[in-house]
């Protein structure tokens, strides 16, 4: 066990855990964040998304010893309110069914239109194609993501 | 939206009853039937706690309505509200909604599955809804000494209609909630619907998308305890011995414990937990059948010749039929086990305490949960509480009880809080699959090309009867036999999203195709040609109805320009289940000698739309879920032991996998009759009959993607489907 500074969210955190804990389980079971979730530990499934220097990550299979100084941003800190235009854009559409992956989503898409705020659809598909809704929302997320590129 | 735990249900009793009055309106859930509400001041509410249901009227105006049944993304929580709403002519901006807790005193039916919530409770919440209005008006009524008939309602207020006088409910609530209940309150015509069969946005988006802890997995108690539990890795092994000393010794572990076929490793963190597990010496020995999926291919073989099969529904006399057959049509369809993988791996709290049981977390079936827990502990149900959370997903992995009960089990045993969190392995390799299946189907064509005698024999591995006898074609040919054989097995089955007819649906569709194309008939003309059978001179009872199966055929056939299109290849599938019909049109166009499948356009009838916006997501959901499992997913096993085990192997489909859809419901003004699982069967046909006529090749076995179109090169054919005479479809009214 080691004390690990973090910065999440723009505020420090710390957590005391083993060094090889992903950060997935910091954010959920020691710091109260769980917003990210946990769909296959593998990083297959993007449910776990999180943005690591602003760069989409899975955190599932991040370990806390390798974050060192990065800023952290989770679903929790994407905006102050819930007014990022891809989470107004996700009611506007009705993107979520169970809701589940929903936050990986948002996370991965938020990613994206960062690098890149006008993707074509193609580019939409690529990126998104690795974060699974077993709802089967992926209309509605796509259509989402254009929205939201609209208004950025 | 939020979840209310038995503490803070109480809670919003108590301040409801505090905010100086309000209308209290229960609505009986406890039977099937539509009663009239009874209604109770607000002063009494907190001592009528067995009062069912209830939508209340804050005098602040604020409607709040408890939710009963688990919402695991069927949109349950926006529809139910919704209908209350439309009858009270409520302003939906004031509505809120709470989820209730397992109380099967005052609620009926707290079970997501079936697609039946909605048609269930359709009338209780239209007039629980109808009556809170029309006491509303007499309130008003009275203080305008005017008469309820010159009075009317809109947006949460009752307008007096000549002086053009507004009351709003929340000032009308506390009066409203003294008078009598009136009996028999008139409904709203359908055409004033205002709410009702619109576009309405999910109450929980605001907290899906900015993170709130809603569902089971996000559940934390203070001082609870995380365990995980390894579980056999094989069907048909059981525990000889555990060596747990070197779990025990790892950080943060606080205890292993070996219960029935389980190890359980406790701890105060879940990568801890994780991580110990592994640690874990299990020695298993064998425990009964050791099977693999080619001893399963070699039992349906053997079955569909040599099995005692149990006859479901025999018309007539099809051995004479087959005799006297010009034409034999017979194909065998298989699909193997699959996976409900809910995005959420299944997880349950417990705290077994002297005094009672607390649990909380995600289930289709909190009854059966705690019923289950009761008997297991012998306790008695009403000493258990079950809290229930947002469900990430079920597809019918939790209408099963086995992960509550071992949570249950592991606190009675370690006399702590613990929570039971499955890894995906765990949810992949545990059980309770979708079974596997093989049907044989025959079919004997007359000289012209008529269906006159119809086979189907199913076998499946712990599939129950795998057939639904008295669905189509039953009624439409005269001489029929439908029987099915069952092969029992350690590896365990479940209902998984329209069960059974998630891949019979498929099989049936696929080969009435097929006796079509044999036939020489346009499949949907045949289609058409046998529901007209059934209609007018029926062979054994039909219990569907025909009518509704003809409209949605002829609204898809027109919806999707059938037969009209070039460049394209069409295949078609309608299918019944549970109480609503759905046609689908699959498009398929080649590319590099390869079948894509572009397109699925659907026609539903699940009768009235409650909410257009979840109504499309469904059926737009309910076939990315059936084309994406017809296609690319099957879970094998290999010596008893699942060979797949994860995302990486299991393979769901993915954004750029799915095709566009076009969605168009029918209007046909019968009450709702359920969408959660409809859309889905009919799928897998649409799919199939679409690459038959893009390649000539038939896929018969699941997933589509082993098969031998997927493998080779195949040369496009150019010719579309043959062109339907125009006459053949009426006009169909718009979605
Ligand atoms: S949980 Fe990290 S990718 Fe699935
Ligand atoms: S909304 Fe349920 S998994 Fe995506």
């Amino acid at each position: 066990m080691a004390i690990f500074k973090l910065h999440i969210n723009g505020k420090e955190h710390q957590a005391d855990v083993a060094a090889d804990t992903p950060i997935l389980w910091v954010l959920r079971d020691h710091l109260g964040l769980v917003g990210t979730k946990f769909g296959c530990g593998i990083a297959q499934c993007g449910a776990c998304t999180i943005h690591f220097n602003g760069a989409a990550v899975r955190s599932c299979m991040l370990p806390v010893s390798s974050v060192g100084s990065a800023k952290i941003t989770t679903i929790e800190g994407l905006s102050e309110d819930g007014t990022h235009p891809l989470q107004t854009a996700w009611d506007e559409i009705d993107v979520p069914q169970c809701g589940y992956c929903q936050a990986g989503q948002i996370m991965t898409a938020a990613a994206l239109l960062k690098k890149n705020p006008h993707p074509t659809m193609e580019e939409i598909d690529g990126t998104m194609h690795g974060n699974i809704c077993r709802c089967g929302a992926y209309h509605r997320i796509r259509q989402a993501v254009k929205l939201a590129s609209t208004k950025i | 939206m939020s979840t209310v735990n038995q503490n803070s249900r109480r809670e919003f009793l108590k301040l409801s009853a505090l905010t100086g009055g309000g209308l209290m309106l229960g609505f009986n859930w406890l039977t099937a039937e539509a009663k009239t509400p009874a209604i109770v001041n607000a002063a009494g509410v907190a001592g009528n706690i067995g009062f069912n249901n209830y939508l209340s009227i804050g005098t602040d105006g604020i409607i709040t309505i408890l939710s009963p049944n688990p919402e695991l993304g069927q949109n349950i929580m926006t529809s139910f509200p919704m209908i209350v709403a439309e009858e009270l002519d409520a302003d939906w901006t004031k509505v809120k909604v709470q989820q209730a807790p397992l109380d099967t005193k005052n609620f009926d039916r707290q079970v997501t599955g079936g697609s039946g919530a909605v048609p269930h409770s359709w009338k209780l919440l239209r007039n629980a809804g109808a009556t809170a209005r029309l006491m509303l008006i007499q309130a008003a009524a009275q203080r305008w000494n005017a008469t309820p008939e010159d009075c009317t309602t809109a947006d949460g207020f009752v307008v007096h209609t000549k002086t053009g006088n507004k009351l709003s409910y929340g000032e009308l609530a506390e009066d409203a909630s003294k008078l009598p209940v009136p009996k028999d309150v008139k409904l709203k015509d359908r055409k004033d619907f205002k709410l009702i069969g619109k576009e309405v946005k999910n109450v929980a988006n605001k907290d899906i998308v900015t993170g709130k802890g809603m569902f089971g997995l996000d559940f934390h108690r203070e001082g609870m305890l995380y365990a995980m539990l390894q579980r056999p890795p094989a069907f048909g092994t059981r525990i000889k011995s555990v060596d747990d000393a070197a779990a025990r010794a790892m950080p943060g572990i606080i205890d292993v414990v070996t219960f029935k076929n389980n190890v359980a490793v406790v701890g105060k963190s879940t990568w801890e937990v994780m991580k110990a597990r592994k640690a874990l010496k299990i020695a298993y020995e064998k425990d009964g059948n050791i099977e693999s999926s080619s001893d399963h291919d070699r039992i349906f073989k053997s079955l569909l010749d040599t099995g005692t099969p149990t006859v479901r529904r025999k018309d007539g006399d099809v051995e004479a039929a087959f005799k006297t057959a010009a034409k034999v049509i017979k194909s065998e369809y298989q699909c193997p086990f699959l996976s409900h993988s809910p995005m959420e791996p299944m997880n349950f709290f417990a705290h077994v305490r002297a005094d009672g049981v607390e649990l909380v977390g995600p289930t289709q079936t909190p009854g059966s949960a705690r019923t289950a827990t009761a008997k297991l502990l012998n306790i008695p149900e009403d000493k258990i509480t079950l809290d229930i959370t947002r469900l990430g997903g079920g597809f019918g992995r939790r209408l099963k009880t086995d992960y509550v009960t071992e949570a249950a089990e592991l606190s009675s045993l370690i006399k702590a809080p613990v929570k039971v969190i499955w890894t995906r392995e765990d949810d992949m390799t545990g059980g309770s699959y979708r079974p596997a299946v093989r049907y044989r189907f025959e079919a004997a064509l007359d000289a012209n090309g008529n269906m006159i005698g119809y086979k189907l024999r199913g076998i499946g591995i712990n599939s129950g009867n795998p057939t639904r006898e008295d669905n189509f074609p039953s009624g439409s040919v005269d001489n029929l036999l439908i029987d099915s054989v069952e092969h029992a097995s350690p590896i365990t089955t479940g209902a998984w999203r329209a069960p059974i007819t998630n891949f019979l649906a498929f099989a049936e569709q696929a080969f009435i195709d097929e006796v079509a194309h044999a036939a020489g008939k346009d499949p949907i003309k045949f289609r058409l040609d046998l529901l007209q059978k059934a209609k007018t001179n029926p062979a054994g009872p039909v219990k569907y109805d025909v009518d509704r199966m003809i409209a949605v055929t002829r609204m898809v056939a027109e919806k999707s320009g059938w037969g009209t299109k070039k460049g394209v290849h069409q295949g078609f599938s309608v299918y019944f289940s549970h109480r609503s019909y759905v046609a689908q049109v699959g498009e398929v166009v080649m590319k590099a000698g390869k079948p894509v499948v572009k397109k699925i356009y659907a026609a539903s009838d699940c009768g009235q739309v409650v909410n257009l916006s979840g109504a499309r997501q469904q059926v737009m959901g309910g076939i990315v879920d059936g084309m994406g499992h017809a296609m690319y997913s099957k879970l094998t096993f290999k010596e008893g032991e699942p060979v797949q085990k994860n995302f990486d192997t299991y393979r769901l489909i993915r954004m750029k996998d799915i095709p566009e859809v076009e969605v168009h419901f029918v209007d046909n003004g019968i009450d709702p009759t359920g969408l959660g699982e409809p859309a889905l069967p009919p799928t897998g046909g649409a799919v199939a009959n679409a690459i038959f006529a893009a390649t000539g090749k038939r896929v018969r076995n699941q997933p589509f993607m082993d098969e031998d179109v997927f493998k080779t090169t195949i040369t496009p054919k150019t010719k579309t489907n043959t062109k339907l005479p125009k006459s053949s479809f009426q006009k169909t009214k718009k979605a």
